[in-house]
């Protein structure tokens, strides 16, 4: 499903990713855990082909495909979703079209036929359902004037719109009370088949409480140092980040 | 330019207008001012962004007596919704009655020539009104029209007539011959509760040089809703300078939208006078420009009297050599206290060649007002064109997606649909939008 070996990557002269190693197989989850400035967007951005980062070594394989080949939109056609930390507010485009728009796109580029008019509602329809949002903010424009609770359910709606084969969920948690947070977390485990990959990024355990991994790893200082099972969160959670860096041989400050 | 001060001068000194009155004293004026001032060039500070002196040196003929022109030309250049609208046609600056078809009754809409009009009922209105412009533009563009402002045509909106039909109308130049120059000039008084729809294009027919300098002065009593919509799509050999003076001399609310398409060069001149305490208007532009257009919309707010509200919005989308120019200005009088006054102007380059220029003044006299203005000149935001793309939307269609939203601002506020949807056709073809 998607291998990264060695993956080092930069912004500027500044470099973040120091060389990950990570496998994801169909149908796990795995959580990424770490401190702030530990690389844990970056892997988000890098994933998804964000063009302020520059890929310095390594290589990331996507379901067969050498991802750093492909276009953002490419990507996400081949099944890559990036649920963003912070949804872009787009004026006078309404989710409904701009959905339908890109449904359509990644129909045309799998050689599929466009979704008539009936189809889509009917899936819109269901998939509302599923992240509980209403019809009348997807008429709206595009996360404009939306709540955060509101952009990250838009977000997940439109995972389950487009149904990619491995979702990136950068901080979702981020910005949410906690029934914000439960309607999306349902959302996504709605969205567990057995066969769609998750990658959740995030700082903190509580999301992992909602959606439960089957791996974990910490990343700190640009690498993967630590992976458990999902009671390394727990561990985490208690111990804070400090005990990864008692491990790693630093000295913590008081 | 001596070519051009011949025709005006030969054509001046052939037609011999002998009108008296309003019509005569505003031809001889502007006829004197012209020969004075000539035409303005990138040294006078209102032209300085548009070489319109470049465009004028050429050879052109000033022919009004276009026969040439036929029902089925007209059928040609019809906007959408024409069967229910009043078309008001206008050959080389001359309207034409026999092509022109009004449909509402003469209670609601009146059409006279300004010749007519100056000497009847309507004197006073004409006195008081026409030429009121050159105060605003005491320059030789202004005057050039002035001096042929008797063959211009009065338009009268009844008292407390809501006219149904939209009115429709089309300035043609017949350039299939020779270039044309032509200088259409209009009077429109829109009476005490009225409403009415403006719609007005400038269509070159042929392929050599058109230059249209057009004045329409529209005066609004109290009480009168006006919708003004001024679309702009020629070919490059086509340039224009128009004019719109509005004086709203009652409480009154005024709604403009000028679309630039295509063209050569083109100078948008609109002024709102704001002279009876809480007058309302809304000015709005949309440029969607490339090749060698040049755009440039001048505008001027005065607020005379208290209360009253402006807002303007202007956004430019421009590409390979294309320019814009926008120059905003707000005057608030002493006596226009609590006034509020908005101007934006927005931009989107699209290429390295597009250039823009834009310059916001305000001359407030008054201490009690709220007046903001700004501008941005820019490149499309990157952030958004990756969460498109992160979608699986291309990055053609990405792009479409969110110019053609960056227009949908502007095009939202035309409401008559036909017109709207007509607009918004030629702004997704343009930009590639096919959803």
């Amino acid at each position: 499903m998607l291998s990264i070996k060695n993956l080092q990557a930069r912004i500027e002269e500044k470099e973040i990713l120091k060389g990950i190693n990570l496998d994801i197989k169909p149908g796990e989850v795995h959580a990424i855990m770490g401190p702030n400035g530990s690389g844990k967007s970056t892997l988000a951005s890098v994933l998804a082909g964000r063009s302020d980062y520059e890929v310095t070594g390594g290589e990331v394989e996507f379901n067969g495909k050498d991802l750093f080949e492909l276009s953002p939109e490419d990507r996400a056609r081949e099944g890559l979703f990036l649920a963003f930390q912070y949804p872009v507010e787009i004026p006078g485009v309404s989710t409904t079209n701009f959905i339908k728009t890109a449904v359509n796109e990644i129909r045309k580029y799998l050689g599929e036929e466009p979704m008539d008019a009936v189809q889509f509602l009917k899936k819109m329809k269901e998939k509302m359902k599923l992240v509980e949002i209403d019809q009348s903010l997807l008429s709206r424009s595009l996360n404009e004037g939306f709540s955060g609770g509101e952009k990250k359910r838009n977000e997940i709606f439109q995972m389950a719109m487009l149904e990619p084969t491995l979702a990136i969920l950068d901080e979702t948690d981020s910005g949410l009370d906690i029934d914000a947070l439960r309607i999306v977390a349902e959302g996504v485990n709605k969205l567990r088949d057995g066969n769609r990959s998750f990658l959740v990024i995030t700082h903190y355990q509580r999301l992992l409480d909602y959606i439960v991994p089957d791996h974990v790893h910490v990343l700190y200082k640009g690498k993967i140092v630590k992976s458990g099972g999902k009671e390394l969160a727990l561990e985490l959670e208690e111990r804070g980040y400090d005990f990864i860096k008692e491990e790693l041989g630093e000295s913590v400050e008081a | 330019m001596s070519e051009l001060k011949e025709l005006i001068q030969n054509k001046y000194n052939n037609e011999a207008f002998d009108g008296n009155g309003s019509l005569q004293s505003l031809s001889q004026k502007g006829m004197q001012l012209f020969n004075e001032q000539g035409i303005p060039t990138v040294k006078h500070e209102e032209w300085k962004y548009t070489r319109i002196a470049n465009v004028l040196n050429k050879d052109f003929s000033y022919a009004v007596n276009a026969t040439a022109v036929t029902k089925a030309d007209v059928d040609a250049v019809r906007l959408p919704g024409n069967e229910a609208a009043n078309e008001l046609v206008f050959i080389n600056g001359i309207y034409h009655a026999e092509l022109s078809s009004v449909r509402s009754s003469a209670d609601e809409l009146v059409i006279l020539p300004l010749s007519e009009a100056a000497k009847g009922e309507y004197k006073s209105v004409v006195d008081a009104n026409l030429g009121h412009s050159a105060t605003y533009h005491p320059d030789g563009i202004n005057a050039m029209n002035n001096a042929f402002a008797y063959q211009g045509l009065f338009i009268a909106v009844k008292k407390n007539k809501a006219v149904e039909h939209p009115l429709y109308c089309y300035y043609i130049n017949d350039a299939r011959s020779s270039s044309v120059l032509s200088q259409p000039r209009t009077l429109i008084h829109v009476g005490v509760n009225a409403e009415v729809f403006l719609v007005e294009e400038e269509i070159t027919i042929g392929s050599s040089d058109s230059f249209t300098n057009r004045v329409s002065e529209i005066v609004v009593e109290e009480n009168a809703n006006v919708h003004i919509y001024k679309i702009q799509n020629e070919d490059s050999h086509s340039s224009c300078v128009k004019t719109t003076h509005v004086r709203q001399v009652g409480v009154s609310k005024v709604n403009s939208v000028t679309l630039t398409l295509n063209g050569g060069t083109i100078r948008n001149n609109l002024n709102f006078i704001l002279e009876a305490p809480g007058c309302e208007s809304h000015m709005y532009g949309l440029y969607c420009v490339k090749g060698e257009t040049h755009v440039d919309n001048h505008t001027i707010v005065d607020n005379v009297m208290p209360n009253s509200f402006s807002n303007e919005l202007y956004k430019g989308i421009i590409d390979e050599n294309a320019t814009g120019v926008f120059n905003g200005k707000i005057f608030v009088r002493q006596d226009a206290q609590k006034t509020n006054a908005y101007q934006s102007n927005k931009n989107v380059l699209l290429s390295d060649t597009a250039n823009v220029n834009t310059k916001p003044q305000l001359e407030i006299f008054a201490d009690d007002v709220k007046c903001s203005h700004g501008c941005t000149v820019g490149r499309l935001d990157e952030e958004a064109l990756f969460y498109l793309r992160a979608r699986g939307v291309g990055e053609k269609a990405a792009k479409a997606l969110l110019l053609h939203a960056f227009a949908g601002e502007i095009l939202d506020k035309i409401e008559l649909e036909p017109i709207r949807k007509y607009a918004d056709a030629i702004i997704a073809e343009r930009l590639g939008f096919e959803f």
